[in-house]
């Protein structure tokens, strides 16, 4: 029953959808505060390369302990990345679409990721330690609910927990009121004494550590090694961005989108691996995630929609208080 | 003691003085209006109180005691309060979210957010100031009356002393703006201070204690409301040197009818703004000015007759040629300076000589191709022509300060057959040259034969270009006396007037 193809699909979406996940949710907090940032490819691509490089030469300790530091190596190095792009886009008040897109190619896959790696000799190296699955097998053997909750690794019960605090603090807490009026309405904000450079510079940068946290998924978990490029990560960055919107910047939608965009990853490997023939599978499933993505953009748009699920009223729009 | 007091505030923009030297003081229990027309400089008084700008000179005291306000919040914690003429609400916030939204007293002060602990709050603020509002509902689905009086209660949750609103009443119905009024005199009654500011004479008459008249940056005087009239405020508010203005001309204008505009009826946004049944006309070589407060359907009227708004009914005729859309009125020969410069008037990011040429390309073009060497002929005799400032042809309209913006209007607008013009607020924010060159320009368009509509709040403009006035309100047109300003107030507050 556990290799039924739905069962392995889910199972496997959540583990592939772990890392879109944790990136979209910084994503999410980077955009509640107003600032889009387009650069997290990149900066998951640092995340990936600096976590890597953190477990395998900073053996301090236990394996269990290496992987800790990797992963707070990946979100500091990812966040340092987003550090960028909030000086040029809330300091600077440069074009937050420009800026991202710069970030992306200045951090990912020819540029700063590939250099470290390269640099620190990282490549074609065994992970000396990966995260894996940890609960007793007789529970991951459960039926269902084994292979799908009880088989992950840590960094999947890592992310549940992200959702519901991140989901907590946006919708239950006074910070997190100040964040969504910042990328509301930055102007009633100020004349609220509300911070709005300040919330938008943490928000950034906190995102940019999810990013990294999530590039660090491929590198510690799914794909435990480093390659040049950025085949490590697969768009997952783009595609976080995308799940943003498709997730109407809530947190816990987000969750269902990652692993639905996650099993979609899953599915084309699985049904060659069963021998079934559905034509070019790989073409359609990766490009669902944004066929689906543009769905829900034109729903969005639509008027009504607009106010109840649609974007923060001041994504990317840079913010001076007035004074002529 | 005065619970608010400003000494000598001057606040300086690039340019010009937005205020220059003034004193100011308001008591407890009292509603003291601060009347003036546009640029007198009432908001730059009320942000400088309210800490979102900061004086140049001056001081201001609470109470008596000193104080230095570097935000608003600053002000907000003093007791200061202001609610704008563009609400600062967080539309998809409900009411209770933006009340606690940076609360440093109430309930809003807690980690966790409990907006349900404001609710009854709301709730009974609403009930004891006539404020009815569902504090729930979220600022979208609210009237505009009613985010009015979010915001108000905004001010009273955060424990105000001292109310600013600015010209609150200029997005409500008359029978709202009654009910607000009402509203400002129980917040007084219970010794706090209320700040009004206004242009409507009778609506200062109606709700003030004492009145503050200011007019080109300076306090005129500040009298007890109760002790001047109608028409002394708007003697005091317009400027005794207006009466020497001297007409342009006198007798009546008798070219042939150039504009005229039958039963035009259109659609606005708001209810009081709809036209309704518009007739007028305007002769070869006349100037013809609408008076009017900002809002009270000039936009509408303007844009109906140049064919961008539709019509419901009624007709236009331009040069005896019943026109109807945008093309067709121009090609009858109707110039249209609009009155929003920037976002109308021209294409910010095209150049100069592109602007000057958007209604007139088609004449020199080549095939599908612009004629660029033409295009820059016409933009340097233009630059010429109208004293515009700019770097050559190529440079950017929006790089441009707003008198030599209009001068591009005024430029394009002028060339070829015109036969009628409407100008909308053509000198609103422009500085004295510059609206010495369109006032100059207008008069010679009306010397060559051009009738032109001026539309304008400025009634010192009005008195020096016009030929004949008229005053709208409430989407109505009615004749007022060409030479008596405090008719043509009266008229514009919404009152009526007996020769």
């Amino acid at each position: 029953m556990n290799h039924a193809l739905l069962v392995v699909l889910i199972a496997s979406g959540v583990a592939y959808g772990t890392p879109l996940l944790f990136a979209s949710l910084g994503e999410l907090l980077a955009e509640r505060s107003g600032v889009l940032n387009l650069g997290v490819e990149g900066m998951m691509l640092v995340g990936a390369v600096m976590g890597f490089w953190a477990e395998q030469r900073l053996t301090i300790g236990s394996g269990a302990v290496s992987l800790i530091l990797g992963l707070v190596v990946a979100a500091f190095a990812a966040a340092v990345t987003a550090a960028i792009h909030a000086f040029l886009v809330i300091t600077l008040r440069a074009n937050q679409i420009v800026s991202g897109l710069a970030l992306t190619i200045f951090a990912g896959g020819i540029g700063l990721s590939s250099y470290l790696g390269t640099d620190l000799n990282l490549a074609d190296q065994p992970a000396n330690h990966q995260f894996h699955a940890f609960l007793p097998s007789a529970m991951q053997n459960w039926p269902i609910v084994g292979p799908i909750v009880f088989g992950q690794t840590p960094l999947v019960y890592l992310s549940w927990v992200c959702v519901i605090a991140v989901a907590y603090y946006l919708m239950r807490t006074r910070p997190g009121l100040n964040v969504r009026s910042v990328g509301e309405a930055p102007g009633a904000a100020d004349a609220m004494g509300i911070n709005v450079v300040k919330y938008r510079y943490v928000h950034t940068i906190v995102g940019g550590a999810f990013a990294g946290v999530a590039g660090a998924t491929f590198s510690l978990a799914i794909t435990p090694q480093w390659v040049a490029g950025d085949s490590l990560v697969q768009n997952s960055g783009w595609i976080a961005i995308a799940l943003v919107i498709f997730a109407f910047w809530r947190p816990e939608l987000c969750v269902v989108g990652a692993y639905f965009f996650g099993s979609l990853q899953a599915l084309a490997p699985e049904l060659q691996a069963r021998n079934v023939n559905l034509g070019p599978t790989e073409l359609w499933t990766n490009a669902m995630p944004y066929a689906a993505t543009v769905v829900v953009l034109v729903l969005v748009s639509w008027r009504g929609a607009a106010r109840r699920l649609g974007a923060p009223a001041a994504l990317g729009t840079p913010y001076a208080r007035e004074e002529h | 003691m005065a619970t608010i007091e400003l000494r000598g505030i001057t606040k300086r923009f690039p340019g010009v003085v937005a205020n220059d030297g003034v004193d100011f003081n308001a008591t407890a229990g009292e509603v003291h209006a601060l009347l003036g027309e546009n640029g007198a400089g009432k908001s730059t008084l009320s942000h400088i109180m309210s800490g979102l700008y900061r004086p140049d000179e001056g001081e201001i005291y609470l109470d008596g005691k000193p104080v230095s306000f570097q935000s608003p919040r600053d002000g907000i914690d003093a007791g200061v309060c202001m609610v704008h003429q563009h609400f600062r609400l967080v539309d998809r916030f409900t009411v209770a979210e933006n009340l606690i939204l940076g609360d440093r007293r109430g309930a809003g002060r807690s980690f966790k957010l409990r907006p349900g602990a404001v609710v009854d709050q709301v709730r009974k603020l609403g009930e004891r100031y006539r404020l009815p509002v569902d504090p729930r509902a979220r600022v979208w689905q609210l009237s505009v009356g009613e985010r009015q009086r979010v915001e108000i209660l905004k001010a009273l949750y955060e424990e105000a002393r001292v109310l600013i609103l600015d010209e609150p009443t200029a997005v409500l119905t008359p029978d709202e703006a009654t009910t607000l009024f009402e509203t400002l005199r129980e917040i007084v009654a219970e010794g706090r201070t209320v700040i009004f500011i206004s242009h409507k004479m009778n609506e200062v008459k109606a709700v003030s204690d004492r009145v503050t008249i200011m007019r080109a940056g300076r306090v005129v005087e500040t009298v007890k409301t109760a002790d001047a009239d109608v028409k002394q405020l708007a003697a005091l508010m317009v400027g005794r040197a207006l009466e020497t203005v001297q007409r342009r001309r006198t007798g009546t204008v008798e070219g042939d009818v150039v504009l005229e505009v039958k039963g035009l009826s259109a659609d606005s946004y708001r209810a009081t703004t709809s036209l309704e049944n518009v007739d007028l006309s305007v002769h070869a070589g006349e100037i013809v000015a609408i008076a009017g407060v900002a809002g009270n359907g000039q936009l509408e009227l303007a844009e109906a007759i140049a064919g961008l708004r539709p019509r419901t009914n009624g007709a236009v005729k331009i040069d005896g040629r019943s026109v109807d859309g945008v093309r067709a009125a121009h090609n009858a020969g109707l110039g249209y300076v609009p009155e929003d410069r920037l976002g109308m008037g021209v294409a910010p990011n095209l150049s100069l000589a592109m602007n000057v040429e958007l209604k007139s390309y088609r004449e020199g073009q080549a095939g599908p191709f612009l004629r660029m060497g033409r295009m820059r002929g016409l933009a340097e005799q233009a630059i010429e022509r109208y004293e515009i400032k700019a770097r050559g042809p190529e440079a950017e309209a929006g790089t441009l300060s707003g008198g030599n913006i209009q001068k591009i209007v005024l430029a394009r607008e002028f060339a070829g057959k015109l036969k009628a013009l409407i100008a909308a607020s053509p000198t609103r924010g422009l500085d004295v040259s510059a609206v010495e060159t369109v006032h100059k320009h207008l008069l010679d368009a009306a010397d060559r034969g051009v009738g032109v509509l001026l539309i304008s709040e400025d009634l010192d403009e009005i008195l020096a270009l016009a030929d004949r006035v008229l005053v709208m309100y409430e989407g109505h047109l009615t004749e007022a006396p060409r030479d008596d300003i405090e008719a043509i107030g009266v008229l514009m507050a919404g009152g009526s007037w007996e020769a």
